[in-house]
């Protein structure tokens, strides 16, 4: 390590969807309390790189800077996590930046999660409400589970969960871990369980929660704390009852 | 139904593994371990088991399908993960890995397995004297010690994953009860099978 004066990153950048990766290194002035994004900040103020060449200032996503947004994930060295909950003094030089390899790289160290979304999508992970009369208040929740829901309702999307996860990649079509949790948590809900069996369905599409081989990485990385493997196995007994349901079932009612 | 036809079969892939091919192998182990209690032991029950009723069509339908159906989706299981375990070090991600090393070691193991003792052999079945005959070369020993330790591994450890992905445990702390099930599982297994081993390449 050189001294407390400089602090210095190895980026992986990428100048756009389709060129080829590189990486550059920067050293910028040490400040007390940094993270990693003020860190991006001061090499966006002076993009110079170590070779003292002047270079374009490096891209990344960003929004809350309180670790609630999800934007801001990116790898650091080697592990995926938000970058603005990443302090320098707690990381060890040089830090190595990269982009979350499971996503579509937009623009050096942002990427697209709409993959996510579609996810979402594929569970149906809202509540439908739309009427064309008032529908009138929902029904109450109880306390006890209202504090149990809003744990899993802490999920921002971030993509830590499919980075850290061994079947989200290019090989395979497994939606990841974050969408079955928000099936759970909408089937959970008093209104939303009116519609459950077509989240339990969507989460045996293709890409769906079969996907899963337990490597349990997404509970251990989830900034959140989500407890994603519990909800995958409680996805899996409903997912196995709703099957035999559509094959047995009387009626496709349910 | 159709439109959920990977989900169907990737939890037939899970169902098969312990039945019928974990009950199998679990009675596999215990019949051999009659070769501790003497040759004569060990070729009557053999026999017995040769001479099975509609021995082919239990064959089939107990072991060769339900085997090949988990070996071969197994392996395109395999090809599908990206093994991580450098950046994410954690316990389950490494019995994540070992799953499917132990998943491709035994599908080796095993095709060598049934050709030597089952299919070379014809019609008569196996005996004492050609397990006798295999084992004592230290090679084959330590290519079935590995091979058995794999399998049983694999299954021990499928056991847990069983649990989950049909949904019986979903708490983390019976997760972790299991896990130590199944670590007894795979230890008392281990000993069934080395012990029968140790006796057809050594007489002991
Ligand atoms: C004696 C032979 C075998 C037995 C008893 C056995 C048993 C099992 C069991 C019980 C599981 C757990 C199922 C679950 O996760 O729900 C499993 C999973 C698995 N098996 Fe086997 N298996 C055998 C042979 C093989 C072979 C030859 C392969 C080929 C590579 C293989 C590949 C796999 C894979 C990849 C998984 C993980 C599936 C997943 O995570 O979804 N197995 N096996
Ligand atoms: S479950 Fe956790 S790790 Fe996964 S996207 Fe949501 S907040 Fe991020
Ligand atoms: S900027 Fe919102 S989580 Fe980091």
């Amino acid at each position: 390590m050189a001294d407390k004066q400089t602090v210095t990153f190895i980026i992986t950048r990428q100048d756009g969807p389709d060129s080829a990766p590189y990486k550059e290194t920067f050293n910028i002035p040490y400040k007390k309390n940094m993270n990693v994004i003020s860190g991006l900040m001061e090499i966006r103020q002076n993009p110079v790189n170590a070779n003292g060449e002047k270079t374009t200032p490096v891209q990344w996503d960003m929004n809350c800077l309180e670790e609630v947004c999800g934007a801001c994930s990116m790898v650091i060295n080697g592990t995926a996590r938000q970058s603005c909950a990443a302090l320098i003094d707690q990381l060890e030089q040089p830090i190595r930046l990269e982009p979350m390899s499971t996503f579509p790289v937009v623009r050096d160290l942002i990427v697209d999660r709409d993959r996510m979304f579609d996810a979402l999508k594929q569970v149906k992970a809202w509540i439908p409400l739309d009427g064309t009369h008032d529908l009138g208040p929902g029904p109450r929740m109880p306390e006890k589970k209202r504090q149990w829901a809003y744990e899993l309702s802490k999920c921002m999307t971030c993509g830590v969960c499919l980075e850290a996860c061994p079947n989200v990649n290019d090989k395979s079509n497994f939606i990841g871990p974050a969408a079955l949790s928000q099936a759970r948590l909408f089937n959970a809900h008093p209104t939303g369980e009116l519609n459950a069996s077509e989240r339990l369905n969507g989460l045996m599409e293709d890409g769906g929660i079969d996907g899963c081989g337990n490597a349990q990485n997404c509970v251990e990385v989830c900034p959140k704390g989500i407890p994603l493997t519990t909800s995958i196995a409680a996805m899996n007994r409903a997912t196995n009852i709703q099957a035999f349901k559509n094959f047995f079932g009387s009626d496709h009612a349910h | 139904m159709a439109e959920h036809r990977e989900f169907l079969t990737r939890r037939l892939h899970s169902f098969l593994g312990v039945v019928p091919i974990g009950i199998f192998l679990i009675q596999h182990l215990v019949v051999n371990h009659f070769a501790v209690y003497g040759e004569e032991n060990f070729n009557q029950a053999a026999d017995f088991m040769h001479n099975l009723p509609f021995r082919l069509l239990l064959e089939f339908v107990v072991i060769y399908l339900p085997i090949l159906f988990h070996a071969i989706l197994g392996v395109y299981i395999v090809f599908v993960a990206r093994n991580n375990t450098k950046n994410y070090g954690f316990f389950r991600n490494w019995m994540f890995v070992l799953q499917r090393v132990t998943g491709v070691i035994t599908f080796v193991y095993l095709i060598w397995h049934v050709w030597e003792t089952r299919i070379a052999i014809g019609s008569h079945g196996a005996d004492y004297s050609l397990m006798e005959g295999i084992l004592s070369n230290p090679i084959m020993f330590w290519f079935y010690i590995i091979g058995l330790v794999s399998t049983v591994f694999h299954f021990a450890n499928g056991l847990w994953s069983f649990c989950v992905t049909w949904g019986i445990t979903q708490s983390p702390k019976s997760q972790k009860i299991v896990t130590y099930a199944t670590v007894i599982v795979f230890l008392a297994l281990s000993y069934v099978g080395i012990r029968t081993l140790i006796t057809f390449a050594y007489g002991v």
